[in-house]
């Protein structure tokens, strides 16, 4: 419908509030996520940013005692509608988690475990998809020739490589990611951020981080987070170098959290 | 008036070592005290030949047999209900009181003397229901013998799996019981196995449950609905009635080498399991 336009929205979040039992962690968001764009996600820790990336692919309903009320869209469609397929929502909103998490199997069996929980059989299919899975993640030339060793053996930069093309192989149109380098060394994080740059041409990514140069060099969006309220939001190098509000500016600065 | 910790040290490491030296000396003694008497009568003539004279002479064949098949039963219908029990307790309810409860009962049922589960088999099973003192009374009464213990170390076992394994999966778009199938239960089958090894053994080693149950007959048996007697029934009678000692240490030593070679086998299939996944 928004085609012609070269930005649009993917996701749009309307009121949310979110309570873990009596206590709310988000207050009323509303923000808007653009199609084909990296939005980061910051503040400090507590501060509703993790909570609200989860309650964009619906991880918090396996939490028990949480409420949430409001909408998010999803190409228009509210995913706490009680008709959305929640299996189908998680494959088309994926998550990136904090620590590499591959299966305790080998490489290609992790990246086809969504492929094969989705009912794929076809063994050409399998390995074609894993093929570009895993090139698309940088990862086909060095694995190749291991496709069959353990996951858990490859350092872990490969590894939370690997989950990301684990996720890219049931076909996302997001990904959500959890301070994916905080388990990562500086050169490590390097290679993923790049991948992160490469992967913005096909998917639009939200990512949580505590890491400023992070955020102010990944992302074209910054979301600034203080305890469950969406503080400041706009493009990543306006709020790195013209903060609109004061708490902004202290913590991008470094003077809290 | 302080112990400096060097001494305290040194007096922990001593009492703790002590209590582990005893431990196993002990654990020894009896297995040495078994085998040095039962040994010498085990023969693989002893092992494949019937008793006569109620056992003062002849071997242990159908006792043998009896044996394998009443913890066999036993795990054929234990295994699978109390993993089912502990997956659908751990995966697929809240933590409640309803669980509570359940898992109250099942540590309960766990400190029943099994003599207790002997009597109920024995009124329900060979009584109530006239299956007589047979293979299936006992192994049913076997089966609720060893289920609390299945179902509590499966519920660890499971448990134990990381909760990250379970995001993952449910963010590939898995179910939950695909989530269960696929990564649960392959990454809590070592300690569902061990749970499983538990309850075959406390079986195979059971004397009160199956002289209740399954009687203590001396013949093979050609149905389920047969009594049968067990190498710890064969060792308790032969022993209390002062039939044969030689005898009652030769069934002591072959149940003794049962028990580990189950023990053994569960261990390096656990190993081999573990080493193919990694």
């Amino acid at each position: 419908m928004e085609e012609s336009k070269k930005v649009h929205d993917i996701i749009d979040i309307k009121n949310l509030d979110l309570y873990y039992g009596q206590f709310q962690a988000l207050k009323s968001i509303s923000m808007s996520i653009q199609h084909k764009m990296i939005t980061a996600l910051i503040g400090p820790s507590g501060c509703g940013k993790s909570t609200l990336l989860r309650s964009l692919n619906r991880m918090n309903d396996l939490i028990r005692g949480v409420r949430i009320t409001g909408q998010v869209l999803l190409d228009g469609k509210d995913i706490y509608n009680s008709g959305m397929e929640i299996t189908e929502l998680r494959k088309t909103v994926g998550m990136v988690f904090q620590r590499p998490n591959p299966f305790p199997l080998s490489i290609y069996d992790n990246v086809v475990y969504g492929l094969r929980v989705a009912g794929v059989k076809s063994k050409s299919q399998l390995d074609e998809i894993m093929e570009w899975s895993l090139r698309s993640a940088w990862l086909w030339d060095q694995l190749k020739d291991k496709l069959h060793h353990p996951a858990l053996q490859l350092p872990l930069d490969q590894q939370q490589r690997l989950c990301i093309a684990r996720l890219l192989a049931v076909k996302p149109e997001v990904i959500l990611m959890d301070e994916p380098c905080s388990a990562l060394d500086p050169i490590s994080t390097s290679k993923v951020e790049d991948l992160m740059h490469e992967l913005k041409k096909d998917y639009t990514i939200v990512i949580v981080t505590h890491n400023m140069q992070q955020a102010s060099r990944v992302s074209d969006y910054t979301a600034f987070y203080y305890i469950g309220n969406l503080i400041e939001y706009a493009d990543t190098k306006k709020i790195f170098t013209a903060p609109g509000v004061k708490q902004t500016e202290d913590y991008i600065s470094g003077r809290f959290g | 008036m302080r112990i400096p910790p060097k001494y305290t040290q040194i007096a922990a490491i001593t009492i703790l070592g002590a209590a582990t030296v005893f431990t196993v000396a002990i654990l020894i003694f009896i297995l040495v005290f078994v085998l040095e008497k039962g040994l010498p009568i085990l023969s693989l003539n002893f092992l494949f030949t019937s008793p006569a004279d109620m056992g003062r002479s002849g071997g242990i064949f159908p006792i043998l047999i009896g044996t394998v098949l009443l913890p066999l039963l036993a795990i054929i219908v234990a295994a699978p209900l109390g993993i089912a029990t502990s997956v659908y307790l751990v995966e697929f309810t809240n933590e409640s009181r309803i669980t509570r409860l359940i898992r109250f009962g099942t540590d309960c049922l766990a400190g029943v003397p099994s003599i207790i589960f002997g009597l109920f088999g024995f009124i329900f099973f060979v009584t109530i229901l006239g299956m007589g003192w047979s293979i299936m009374s006992g192994g049913l009464s076997l089966a609720f013998m060893i289920l609390p213990t299945i179902i509590r170390t499966s519920e660890e076992a499971i448990r134990a799996v990381p909760k990250a394994y379970r995001e993952v999966s449910f963010s590939l778009g898995a179910s939950r019981w695909q989530t269960v199938r696929k990564v649960v239960i392959p990454n809590a089958l070592p300690g569902v196995v061990t749970g499983v090894v538990l309850g075959i053994g406390r079986s195979i080693e059971e004397t009160a449950v199956v002289i209740f149950t399954a009687g203590s007959s001396l013949l093979i048996p050609t149905s389920v609905f047969d009594s049968t007697r067990t190498m710890a029934v064969h060792f308790y009678i032969l022993a209390r009635e002062g039939l044969s000692m030689e005898n009652a240490y030769g069934t002591a030593a072959a149940l003794i080498i049962a028990v580990l070679i189950v023990n053994l086998t569960a261990y390096f299939m656990m190993h081999r399991f573990i080493a193919k996944r990694n």
